[in-house]
């Protein structure tokens, strides 16, 4: 299949919802072809190697005040025609739809980056090479991970005269080293497989690891953080998924006020979906575009598609998913700024002694260089919203977590439980340091990403050890 | 060219480039979903998707590719692909690998349904949906939720080997939640079980949830848990409904048990197991109450199925025996590495996934109590019951749980309405506290266990019942 199908099937399935629904029938399609292919390995040897070329087709109709939305993989004429079929019967037995948005109008495709075409058809060899070079830098860890390459190429259509074509393509690494039930962890997420080097990211989860040994258990209580890149990383899918979703917060279950300083003025989140090889539109259409969410601490905005955008008096902000009208629009491309002055790298302090290789690099050396007495910790886990409203949040750690005195990693600590209201912990006066690079991390769905630098916080609640 | 032909020649074509063992499975799928709020549709879904994965194996190695096709070119095409993928994951190797066997079968097998959930009519569903949420939306919710899905599943499984086994799965389900929202927070209630008691069972068991009976109590208690008093924080004797026990027992049991997790192969993502098989029959894993089944054969179970996807016949086995650990969840390649002589309990959630190690229906056996004897028996505790919030660390043992609503239980009778109830705790220390279990079994359905690297959701099955545990932390808050 070539692109010029894939907007052809777009335009034929529009075509074919006009033939048997009317021309007051309203139609928007997508058709994504997607090679996707993950080489995951584990004891430091490949164990699970997939790959699939796929293609999809969703439909969403309008017809008589009524909607209704399918989808397959079925894109024979038979099937495309069964597809229409079946959707158009059941928007007709559908109760009315009174929300109803109306479609994109004809609007221009932002540019998006070029595609790197040697990630788009990368082969399963290329993938297993960098994870040969992650494992042999791991010094005889034991490690375990994944290396995945995804392209897409997508083609929308819709009634009212809009179509839209785009490409997208990402490579991600993620690996831990083991030493005797400490992980060390490395990830990264890319627009080109080149950019990822299995080997610098091994050598990474294989220092950390060796120094998470030994831990020991702390008593709960709040503690000073210095979270990396991966914690970090959770803190910006929370807030998204359950505060800036426009849905969430046309229902008051969002803690986002627009207008409200309710961050510390180090704290700017812009959802950047061209930031990377992205696809340029949404899944109603509409052009994708940076969308600044959080401006010195001040809430600017929250993510909009058609249907929330219209209910809140505002234009969609390109955020329309699949499924939204359950789930609502989410950002899935944040990046929480770095330090614009700073701290410069190179006041930071090289850690040394057993838990040397803890930290790895110079920002969060310049973090971890002013916490009196804290944790350093590398990843999140298992995060879940006890509340969405104030988003109090309860989840672990893993992968590593340090102990900091007078600005130096003195020695590992046995993972924690917290419980924690992730906008109040970034709230005023919370902040007191950020790093300047924000390393970009993957999701676990391709063409996701958060974005972030290390970042140093006043105060976090862990509630529990690991002994309960 | 049916869809055993299309499997074959994947198969025989991996076969031909080199596999010393290969299987395919073709998959279809129907499925349809509704969501309601405040007595309107929300969202009507349907999709169709049909296509084809094969598995090929090349000495210790292993690779999979799927396709939408089911045309003898694009089959042929995947098997060959498939073997390739296998030799480039020979470039960094693993143990060798074999297969326990399991006897090449043809064969034949579908759930039960009573009524075909996609032949109910669209608008009766639609109407049973606006219907309760405007019920919840008058009684004070401020969010009236209301869901079902279907799915409708057909697969034909060939292998190297001689499998030709099709099967026919038909699982449905709904549920419906109302949420109050407060100044600073938010509260819900759910019946059966926030989004909703699911089966392989046709649309009687939605109607058998008779959601209309609930809508208006369950509206008024997220309500009025808005004003209740918190969950005291400390140390007390903790009741379980049903619901919540059944999501206890696939985090910190379930889980735990997967042989895959235990042999480090989730290392990276899920995690691992706090579980090391040399104790494998001789570790106590919770009190003498404790009886875990894994059993894929109970009728209308969500985890049931014929034979899992490697072909494996559906049996019934015992994971924890009087409190003792005494099996695992395994597929072919996993049990042969950790010497065991079953699998049976590997999925894949569609045709272009691999089937990994899965949960079917891992459950309790019922007690010799009722919900009201253990109340009663229970001087100072506190009842908690459908699950709001689960986090659990990667080795299974470290959990906290928070449920919409818990009761103060005094002197043997149920008193106030709590909110924001949590409880958190070791789960082998949690399941040596289980003093009391009830006899009140039902088998909850749990269709998002979310798992593996491209990421998988699968439906499990967990029969349990209410139970007491002792000098549990509860209350824990931010």
């Amino acid at each position: 299949m070539s692109a010029r199908s894939e907007v052809e099937l777009a335009g034929q399935v529009v075509e074919l919802v006009r033939r048997l629904g009317g021309p007051a029938a309203q139609a928007e399609a997508v058709v994504t072809r997607a090679d996707l292919a993950l080489t995951r390995f584990a004891n430091s040897g490949i164990h699970q190697n997939v790959s699939e070329s796929t293609v999809g087709v969703r439909l969403r109709v309008h017809v008589d005040g009524r909607t209704a939305a399918g989808g397959g993989s079925v894109v024979t004429a038979d099937g495309l025609s069964a597809l229409v079929e079946r959707t158009l019967a059941a928007a007709r037995l559908c109760p009315p739809d009174p929300g109803w948005p109306g479609l994109a109008p004809p609007m221009p495709t932002p540019g998006a980056l070029p595609v790197d075409e040697a990630t788009a058809h990368a082969e399963p060899d290329q993938r297993a090479d960098r994870v040969g070079a992650f494992v042999a830098a791991a010094g005889g860890l034991s490690t375990a991970g994944y290396c995945r390459t995804a392209h897409r190429s997508s083609a929308f259509a819709n009634s009212a005269g809009h179509s839209a074509y785009g490409r997208a393509v990402e490579a991600a690494m993620d690996g831990i080293a083991r030493r005797d039930g400490a992980d060390g962890v490395a990830r990264r997420s890319a627009d080109r497989l080149s950019d990822l080097d299995g080997a610098e990211l091994g050598a990474q989860a294989a220092a950390k690891a060796q120094a998470a040994a030994d831990p020991v258990e702390l008593p709960p209580g709040h503690y000073e953080v210095v979270f990396e890149p991966a914690a970090v990383a959770d803190l910006l899918q929370n807030l998204s998924f359950y505060g800036f979703n426009g849905k969430r917060y046309a229902e008051r279950q969002s803690f986002a006020e627009p207008g409200a300083a309710q961050f510390d003025r180090a704290v700017t989140v812009v959802d950047d979906p061209l930031g990377g090889s992205g696809l340029p539109f949404d899944a109603e259409g509409t052009g994708r575009r940076a969308l600044t969410l959080v401006e010195a601490g001040t809430t600017r905005a929250v993510a909009h598609d058609r249907r929330t955008g219209a209910e809140a008096g505002a234009e969609s902000t390109g955020h329309a998913v699949a499924g939204g009208a359950t789930w609502g629009p989410m950002p899935r491309n944040l990046r929480l700024n770095g330090a614009v002055a700073g701290p410069a790298s190179a006041v930071g302090r090289s850690t040394t002694g057993a838990a040397g290789g803890a930290v790895v690099d110079a920002d969060t050396a310049a973090l971890v260089a002013g916490v009196r007495r804290g944790l350093l910790v590398t990843d999140l886990w298992y995060t879940r919203v006890l509340d969405p409203r104030s988003l109090v949040v309860t989840g672990l750690t893993r992968n590593g977590v340090w102990l900091i005195e007078d600005g130096t990693v003195v020695r590992a600590v046995r993972d924690l439980r917290f419980t924690e209201s992730y906008p109040r912990a970034l709230g005023p006066g919370a902040v007191l340091g950020l790093g300047a690079r924000a390393v970009r991390q993957p999701d676990r769905v391709d063409g996701v990403w958060w974005a972030a630098p290390s970042l140093r916080l006043a105060s976090w609640h862990f509630t529990g050890g690991a002994s309960g | 060219m049916t869809e055993f032909d299309a499997a074959t020649a994947a198969v025989q074509a991996a076969l031909d480039a080199g596999a010393r063992y290969a299987d395919a499975r073709v998959m279809h799928r129907r499925y349809e979903s509704m969501t309601a709020r405040n007595g309107d549709v929300e969202e009507l879904t349907q999709d169709e998707s049909i296509g084809l994965g094969v598995r090929a194996l090349v000495g210790a190695s292993w690779g999979f590719h799927a396709v939408p096709d089911l045309s003898d070119a694009a089959a042929r095409d995947a098997g060959r692909r498939a073997t390739r993928t296998a030799m480039a994951s020979a470039r960094v190797p693993g143990p060798s690998v074999d297969l326990v066997p399991v006897e090449a079968v043809t064969a034949s097998w579908a759930s039960g349904c009573q009524i075909d959930p996609l032949g109910v009519a669209l608008s009766d569903k639609g109407d049973l949906l606006v219907d309760v949420t405007r019920t919840m939306a008058e009684h004070g919710a401020d969010l009236a939720e209301g869901l079902y899905q279907i799915w409708d599943t057909t697969k034909w499984f060939v292998s190297s080997e001689g499998h030709r086994i099709d099967q026919r799965i038909r699982e449905c389900g709904g549920g419906i939640s109302a949420t109050s929202i407060g100044d600073g927070e938010t509260q819900r209630r759910s019946w059966p079980s926030y989004r909703g008691q699911y089966g392989t069972t046709g649309w009687e068991l939605v109607e058998s949830l008779d959601l209309a009976a609930h809508a208006a109590q369950i509206a008024e208690e997220s309500r009025a848990l808005l004003t209740a008093p918190p969950c005291p924080a400390g140390e007390t004797d903790l009741i379980l409904g049903g619901e919540q026990l059944a999501l206890q027992i696939h985090e910190s049991v379930g889980h735990a048990i997967e042989l895959d997790r235990i042999l480090g192969w989730e290392a990276a993502f899920a995690g691992t197991s706090w579980l090391d098989l040399a104790q494998l029959g001789s570790l106590r894993y919770g009190s003498e109450l404790m009886n875990i089944t894994i059993d894929p054969t109970i009728p209308g179970a969500l985890g049931s199925f014929g034979f899992d996807d490697e072909g494996s016949p559906a049996v019934k086995r015992d994971a924890v025996r009087d409190g003792r650990w005494v099996g695992v969840l395994a597929g072919r390649d996993s049990a042969a590495m950790a010497s065991l002589d079953y699998g049976g309990s590997v999925r894949a959630d569609g045709w272009a996934r691999l089937p990994m190690v899965r949960m079917t229906n891992v459950g309790l056996e019922p007690g010799p109590h009722t919900l009201e004897e253990i109340i009663a028996a229970t001087d100072d505790g506190v009842l908690m019951d459908l699950n709001r919030s689960w986090s659990i660390d990667d080795k299974r043992l470290n959990f906290q749980f928070g449920c919409e609503v818990g009761w103060e239980i005094k002197k043997g009778r149920r008193g106030r309405m709590l909110r924001n109830p949590t409880y958190t705790g070791i789960g082998p220390l949690f399941w040596r506290s289980m003093d009391m279990l009830s006899s009140e079994t039902v088998s909850w359905g749990t269709p998002n266990c979310g798992k593996g690297q491209p990421g998988q959701v699968g439906h499990t099955g967990h029969p349990a019942a209410p139970a007491r545990f002792r000098n549990v932390r509860v209350g824990v808050s931010a």
